[in-house]
């Protein structure tokens, strides 16, 4: 999430930018915000070093996977935290989310997804779980 | 044009940005800086309304994991290896695009085009392999009719399968865009919008990969 963050230097900028008449002078305001842009949207070394977070993240549960060497119950907790700890990775080298006031709105938008998308998750595995266990043919009192 | 307390006048201003102008057209500059962060915040809202849909599946395949039906079970099809290589794919053309993107703030059409191609074949390369993983299973009888947990993972995978068909298209459209008019002000704010979603895909194939694919083989 970049561009959002470049909105406040930009309105920022803009009373500068404003009384000055002259094409050159816009021009030159042009090409400070576009230089400006770099900053917002995560430089070459940036971008790398998400890359290569993320390919060990996603090394790691896979070769445990097919290396077979602990139990499930031990595994399947291990690869959702780690899965959890890659998109944290992906959200913020690659779509650029940070705590900085210019990204409130699409912060404060990212928080209600993820109560919704809880509250879904959890809430229609936990009813489903109990249908499952209480209403079963096979668990119903046979008279 | 003057930035006014009307509302209708704003609007109109959203409008005009709808149309392509020449970047160095040095009157307009101004106007176009608030339009980048509204359009881009309407685009992340989209998105999220996108994750709630794929929550949806989500929790419906988790429901639905075990209703196997007889048919084979996720450790009997899944081949991790074959996933491993469509993580890659995933994940390079991640990278591509952010080079395109760091491209297009250094105002280097080729390199933007470039980048984007790369991040396309890549693109293509994993939804080739995807459609190839869905023929196999159908025709060793393992298709989204054989059990529920069939039924859930061909709609998971495909879901995800057709947002990366329809970045596929939309990257199709940048091209004519890029090569029509160059890094204008509107095309700028149309490879953001499809960055965030090309990004965002990436994100839920970290979800898939992760509680079907591994979940699935534990």
């Amino acid at each position: 999430m970049s561009t959002p963050d470049n909105a406040k230097p930009r309105k920022a900028r803009s009373p500068h930018a404003k009384p000055v008449d002259t094409d050159q002078t816009h021009a030159e305001v042009a090409h400070h915000d576009a230089h400006h842009d770099t900053a917002g949207h995560g430089t070459v070394k940036s971008y790398v070093i998400g890359f290569i977070l993320s390919v060990i993240l996603t090394a790691i549960p896979f070769g445990l996977t097919m290396a077979h060497m602990m139990p499930a119950a031990t595994l399947i907790p291990v690869v959702v935290a780690i899965g959890v700890v890659q998109i944290l990775v992906h959200l913020y080298f690659f779509l650029h989310m940070n705590t900085s006031s210019s990204q409130t709105w699409n912060n404060s938008a990212f928080i209600f997804t993820v109560l919704i998308v809880g509250i879904l998750v959890i809430g229609s595995l936990w009813v489903m779980y109990h249908l499952n266990t209480n209403m079963m043919p096979g668990m119903m009192p046979v008279e | 044009m003057s930035k006014t307390i009307n509302p209708v006048a704003g609007y109109e201003n959203q409008i005009d940005s709808a149309y392509d102008h020449n970047p160095n057209d040095a009157h307009h500059a101004g106007d176009h800086h608030d339009e980048g962060p509204k359009v881009t915040l309407g685009f992340w809202i989209y998105l999220m309304s996108d994750c709630i849909l794929f929550a949806s599946i989500f929790a419906t395949y988790a429901v639905l994991k075990g209703n196997t039906a007889g048919g084979p079970n996720g450790r009997e099809i899944f081949d991790l290896p074959y996933v491993a290589v469509e993580t890659a794919l995933l994940l390079i053309s991640s990278l591509t695009y952010g080079l395109a993107m760091i491209s297009m703030e250094a105002n280097k059409l080729k390199a933007v085009i470039g980048w984007l191609a790369v991040t396309a074949l890549c693109g293509l390369g994993f939804m080739g392999m995807e459609i190839h993983e869905f023929i196999k299973l159908i025709e060793e009888g393992a298709g989204p009719d054989r059990s529920a947990f069939l039924s859930a993972f061909f709609t998971l995978v495909g879901t995800h399968g057709l947002h990366v068909t329809s970045g596929l298209i939309w990257m199709g459209v940048m091209f004519v865009h890029l090569f029509k008019r160059g890094l204008t002000p509107a095309n700028r704010i149309r490879l953001m919008s499809l960055s965030l979603f090309w990004h965002f895909l990436d994100i839920i194939w970290i979800g898939v990969f992760t509680i079907v694919y591994l979940m699935g083989a534990a």
